[in-house]
């Protein structure tokens, strides 16, 4: 091969000839395709591509060119480079795909296979049914109100017109605690919240307050002595047994479907007056749709805001107690009480976190 | 209260043909809730009424056996064989016909039995299925209906019973009479009152000598005294049915009408034998040291707030709930003195509950008895008995009537309308009332409402809302919702509740909750010392079992309990968490039992909240088992102590707290597995693996590890400060520090901190060696640190001079060397 330097005789410069630079393209085209891998191509590069390659050599003999002769010459030269490196990169990329395919076959795995290392823990249905109901009232405008489950007889009785004789303080089934004059019981509804309340703020008051409460009942299929409630109570000017209805009917229809309502029968609670059992409509009963008890409600009795320091002549209220353990009975499709209380992992387990 | 739907139909105009459901309805719309629907059982097949006309006594049998030719309608009579002795020739009774099937599948069919052939059956009670008598067949009274006639309705065959809850306001609704107004006006329809009876005009000498001495609790005593009566009579047959159909037992005449006459008005009363009552009757509390043994047998020791009937012998029954046994109506009692008072109701509440008496008569008296009703009780039970058992009234009756003038509630005409949010007109409410069986003078306003005597409960305007909201239908009542006043959302207390559950079932603990009752049994298994203040408990009086008569003050024995029962039933892995109040025991006041007329003053009312222990919230976890199971990946991992520790400070973490932990020893951990957690220096809790001596008390798998945390004790997180982070690059260098085994990690790690300073961002322990080349006794600690500063590129000049501060500030606190 000739240096820079020699001097200039076009015959001796077949290098950059049409024909040897198209011969240079094919071989190289054919030299890439042969080769059956990348580290094939790789290895056929240098003779090419590579500084003695033809068409890289052909690039230096440019300079010993006139300058009439040389701006052809140099356009041959680089589509033949262009070309060599086109073929090139086309076959690398074919042949990196073909790798690519091999390698992510030969690295597929079973996607089934199971990954529960560390094990899936749940809250309990009540809390999360609980935690439900009260973030529906939040989202009205009412604040959660707590009380302590060892209650003071008064607020649990007394303040809510349960005197001391009266027959439904007897039919609570009440938890009494020593000593005798302890005036303490286990609370048996969460309305002595109510009273807290009322003792505490002034109207306008909204609160809900969930808790657990006691009676002295066997643990069955359908009672248990410790279960929960939601209390809600309304204080404010105005208020009527029709804003009950719609409180209830709406969270009856969050709970359990924009076609649940509520329906009340006449009943008796010595708080409030008149007072209600509620129903409520629920479609997807695992028994088909039925009304199912839900709970009781009722307007405030005055003397139970009297008691609490509330005037009853400017003030009306209304009232309700909601069983969790019922509506999770209903909305979950539970049989059976003792599910709910026993703690066995396998039932909890099937709510989840978050329910 | 059971009500048989014939005996109703006698008082109300029930419209023809109307269903058991529609009553159902009826009656829960009224607010009477139906507890049960007692239909009768079935009996198919021929089944009449039939009048002995010859009994032939068969001897030589085993017992004496009857063969009965009984008129069964059918022109020629039936010989029937019978074992019963209790009927004579005349006597209309049941027959069951062959073809005829009885309760419990018994087919009747004829049939040769004691040398005779039977053709049928004379029926008990029981036999048909109505009831439990079966001392003989069943006797239909004089009354009875022609030979031949259907049996079925005679006896109550074709006769629903509803039985209601009846809640403790409506006291009148457990009579007949109540329930008859309420039906009839919630069905629209014609009823008749069975108190709308005017005594008849007796005269003579007044019955007996009565002295209320204690008018506030009696103010009214009615008596009357009956003479001749058969004490062999026997109750007709209608009163049993109905009796027993209200779960009733029949006793004798006299008994069976004070009964039948109470279901009936609503009016307790009570029979003495007028020959065993000595001298003059005087209603009075009791005295010191007084006794009385009640009808029921027991000898009772009496109270001073007990009233009591008296005569000169002393205490004969004890008032409203239950008579004496030495007045009893006998076998032989001819002569009789009727009782029937009106009684204060608490007074009556406080005897029953003392003596544990609920009687009818006392469940009635509490609820509230119209006082009207004594004389027409009285009369009532006269005719019946004279009726039935031949007696006469002798005298003038007794009637001690000191009752004031009924009170009157003044009512605005709108208030049922405001309260229900329903446009009542004034004239539906006062049509409404009247129903009720209320006077409303209507002139002024606002009306006055003097309410009936049979409704004591209806005292205060808000009763009579009620009343006219409820039979206006609480279905008119329209759903409006209100707009409550912006809220504040859950406070932090509430939120951090919260939270803490969410976390520890993020990392796989189970919640379960359990009931908070203890016994010493569970706290000796905790192998808590006799001073341990979780020992001081809160008793309860009326415990559901003696041994768990207290209240928890930890959450582990409930815990615990529902890890084993999970782990009895065949689970082996098993993480739980319980998040809940506990209640130390310990000496406290009592609370006080202000009126409730108004608030109570600040100073009792601080004293009440004062009296209502402080219930802490504390969290508990209990691992046994895998942590993480075994699996595809490779073997499990084990629960241990320092998971327990973890779910401790994670906890506290979730609260945004950081909790220090050193070394502890305490029950029921293991005393070299025991980790003392606290903030600031209070401890809120423990962590780690429990004592092998607790495992094996529970039954519990070795090394099973539970953490108790008493959330309340933590302390307030500050709003977090957001870090300034940098965008420089770190420095990561490891170190390894030799220490005695004695030197808690935390310690190493505290001093490591403090020596690199500011610099240093994070640091991670992440091995633990001991063995060769450490000395035994000593063990290896390393740490990764990532050092980095906010500014600039830290040099490699200066990463020595933080990891020297930090080797040379471990060696000065702990003994630390640098491991080579």
């Amino acid at each position: 091969m000739s240096g820079a330097n020699d001097p200039y005789d076009p015959k001796q410069v077949a290098a950059l000839s049409a024909e040897a630079l198209d011969d240079a393209v094919t071989e190289a085209q054919k030299a890439f395709a042969a080769a059956g891998d990348l580290e094939a191509l790789a290895a056929v590069r240098p003779a090419h591509l590579g500084d003695r390659a033809p068409v890289l050599l052909a690039r230096r003999e440019l300079g010993a060119l006139p300058p009439a002769a040389r701006s052809d010459a140099g356009k041959r030269v680089n589509a033949a480079r262009v070309a060599v490196t086109g073929a090139y990169e086309a076959r690398r990329a074919e042949l990196e795909a073909e790798r690519d395919a091999r390698v992510l076959a030969e690295e597929r795995v079973d996607v089934t296979l199971p990954w529960d290392r560390t094990p899936r823990g749940a809250r309990h249905p009540l809390t999360t049914l609980t935690e439900r109901i009260a973030d529906v009232f939040v989202g009205m405008g009412y604040e959660v109100a707590d009380g302590p489950e060892l209650e003071a007889e008064w607020l649990n009785f007394d303040a809510l017109n349960i005197g001391r004789d009266h027959p439904a303080r007897t039919m609570m089934d009440t938890f009494f605690v020593a000593p005798e004059d302890s005036g303490l019981v286990l609370r048996t509804h969460t309305s002595p919240v109510q009273a807290r309340t009322m003792l505490s703020r002034t109207p306008p008051i909204y609160v809900v307050a969930p808790g657990r409460v006691y009676r002295t009942d066997e643990l069955d299929a359908t009672h248990t002595p410790v279960f929960h409630q939601v209390e809600g109570l309304a204080v404010d000017r105005g208020l009527s047994m029709a804003h009950l209805r719609g409180t209830l009917d709406h969270v009856a229809r969050i709970l359990f479907g924009a076609e649940a309502v509520t329906r009340w029968r006449p009943s008796y609670f010595p708080f409030t007056e008149p007072s209600a059992e509620v129903d409520v409509w629920f479609p997807e009963h695992r028994d088909g749709p039925r009304w199912v008890e839900w709970g009781g409600c009722g307007m405030v009795n005055p003397r139970v805001l009297v008691a609490c320091g509330v005037d009853p002549e400017e003030y009306s209220g209304f009232a309700f107690g909601l069983g969790i353990e019922r509506a999770l009975q209903f909305r979950s499709g539970v049989g059976d009480m003792r599910d709910i209380v026993e703690g066995d992992v396998r039932f909890t387990s099937a709510f989840g976190v978050e329910q | 209260m059971r009500v048989p739907i014939g005996w109703l139909a006698e008082h109300v105009d029930l419209p023809g043909g109307i269903a058991v459901e529609e009553l159902d309805n009826a009656f829960v719309r009224l607010g009477l809730e139906v507890e049960a629907v007692h239909r009768p059982e079935e009996v198919t097949g021929p089944l009449v009424v039939g009048r002995v006309l010859e009994i032939e006594e068969l001897t030589g049998f085993k017992k004496p056996i009857r063969f009965c030719q009984v008129d069964a309608g059918e022109g020629e009579p039936r010989g029937i064989v019978c074992g019963a002795r209790n009927f004579a020739v005349g006597d209309a009774v049941v027959v069951a016909l062959p073809g005829a099937v009885l309760p419990g599948g018994f087919e009747i069919a004829s049939r040769k039995t004691y040398d005779r052939v039977s053709d049928g059956m004379i029926c008990s009670v029981r036999e048909l299925g109505i009831g439990e008598d079966h001392a003989g067949i069943l006797v239909l009274g004089d009354d009875a209906p022609e030979p031949g006639t259907p049996a079925r309705p005679v006896v109550g065959l074709d006769d629903v019973v509803i039985e209601l809850a009846v809640t403790p306001d409506r006291g009148y609704c457990l009579s007949m009479r109540g329930i008859a107004r309420e039906m009839g006006t919630g069905l629209g329809v014609d009823w008749r009152d069975p108190g709308a009876l005017t005594p008849p005009a007796w005269s003579g000498e007044p019955a007996w000598q009565v002295t209320v001495a204690d008018a506030d609790r009696c103010d009214r005593f009615s008596m009357i005294a009956l003479e001749g009566l058969d004490p062999t009579a026997p109750t007709p047959w209608e009163i049993r049915r109905r009796l027993a159909q209200s779960g009733v037992r029949s006793i004798s005449l006299a008994v069976d009408v004070t009964n039948y006459v109470m279901l009936e008005l609503g009016q307790p009363m009570h029979a003495f034998d007028r020959d065993a009552v000595t001298g003059p009757i005087v209603v009075r509390r009791a005295r010191a040291g007084e006794r009385l043994t009640t009808l029921d047998g027991a000898d009772r020791a009496l109270d001073a707030d007990d009233l009591l009937i008296t005569d000169d012998t002393g205490p004969i029954g004890l008032a409203a709930v239950m008579g004496g046994a030495s007045t009893e109506i006998g076998d032989g009692t001819t002569n009789v003195l009727l009782e029937a008072a009106h009684w204060e109701p608490t007074g009556v509440a406080r005897t029953a509950r003392r003596h544990r008496l609920p009687s009818e008569a006392a469940k009635r008296f509490e609820r509230g008895v119209d006082p009207e009703m004594t004389m027409v009780a009285l009369a009532r039970a006269a005719a019946l008995l004279a009726e039935h058992g031949g007696a006469r009234v002798v005298g003038t009756p007794v009637d001690v009537d000191t009752r004031g003038p009924r009170p009157t509630i003044p009512l605005d005409a709108d208030r049922p309308g405001r309260v229900a949010g329903v446009p009542y007109p004034p004239a539906q409410v006062v049509e409404l009332l009247a129903q009720v069986g209320c006077a409303v003078d209507g002139e002024g306003a606002p009306l006055t409402v003097t309410p009936p005597s049979w409704r004591p409960d209806l005292t205060d305007p808000a009763d009579l809302v009620e009343e006219v909201v409820r039979l206006a239908g609480y279905d008119d009542v329209p759903s409006v919702l209100p707009t409550a006043p912006p809220g504040r959302g859950l406070t932090e207390t509430q939120r951090r509740r919260r939270v803490i559950g969410r976390t520890l079932a993020e990392a796989g603990y189970v919640e379960a909750p359990s009931y908070p009752f203890v016994g010493t049994a569970g706290l000796d298994a905790l192998m808590l010392a006799a001073d341990d203040p979780r020992r001081e408990v809160v008793l309860v009086r009326n415990p559901l079992s003696e041994e768990e008569p207290a209240l928890r003050t930890t959450l582990l024995p409930g815990l615990l309990a529902t890890l084993h029962r999970n782990l009895s039933r065949g689970q082996r892995d098993v993480a739980l968490f319980e998040h809940g109040a506990v209640f130390p025991g310990g000496e406290r006041r009592p609370a006080p039992l202000p009126g409730v007329d108004r608030r109570p003053d600040d100073e009792t009312l601080a004293a009440l909240l004062g009296a209502v222990p402080v219930q802490p919230w504390h969290v508990a976890v209990a691992l046994a088992g895998n942590r993480e199971p075994r699996g595809w990946w490779g073997p499990g991992r084990p629960a241990v102590w320092a998971d327990a520790v973890q779910a401790a400070r994670r906890v506290a973490a979730a609260t945004g707290v950081e909790l220090t932990v050193r070394a502890g020893e305490r029950a029921p951990w293991h005393p070299g597995r025991c980790a003392e957690l606290s903030v600031d220096g209070r401890v809120v809790g423990h962590a780690g693996a429990l004592h092998p001596r607790v495992c094996a008390a529970l039954d519990l798998p070795a090394r099973t590890s539970v953490m108790e945390l008493d959330v309340d004790a933590l302390p307030a997180a500050p709003v977090p400060v957001g870090p300034a982070v940098s965008a420089f690059p770190p420095v990561l260098l490891d170190l390894a520090l030799v220490v005695r085994d004695e030197v808690p990690a935390a310690e190493v790690d505290a001093a490591v901190r403090d020596g690199a300073g500011e610099l240093l961002e994070s640091l991670r322990l992440f091995d633990v060696y001991s063995g060769p080349p450490v000395p035994a006794g000593s063990r290896s600690l390393a740490y990764a640190l990532t050092l980095r500063a906010p500014d600039r590129t830290l040099t490699s000049e200066e990463a020595t001079v933080v990891r020297d501060a930090a080797v040379a500030t471990a060696a000065e606190r702990t003994g630390a060397e640098l491991r080579g």
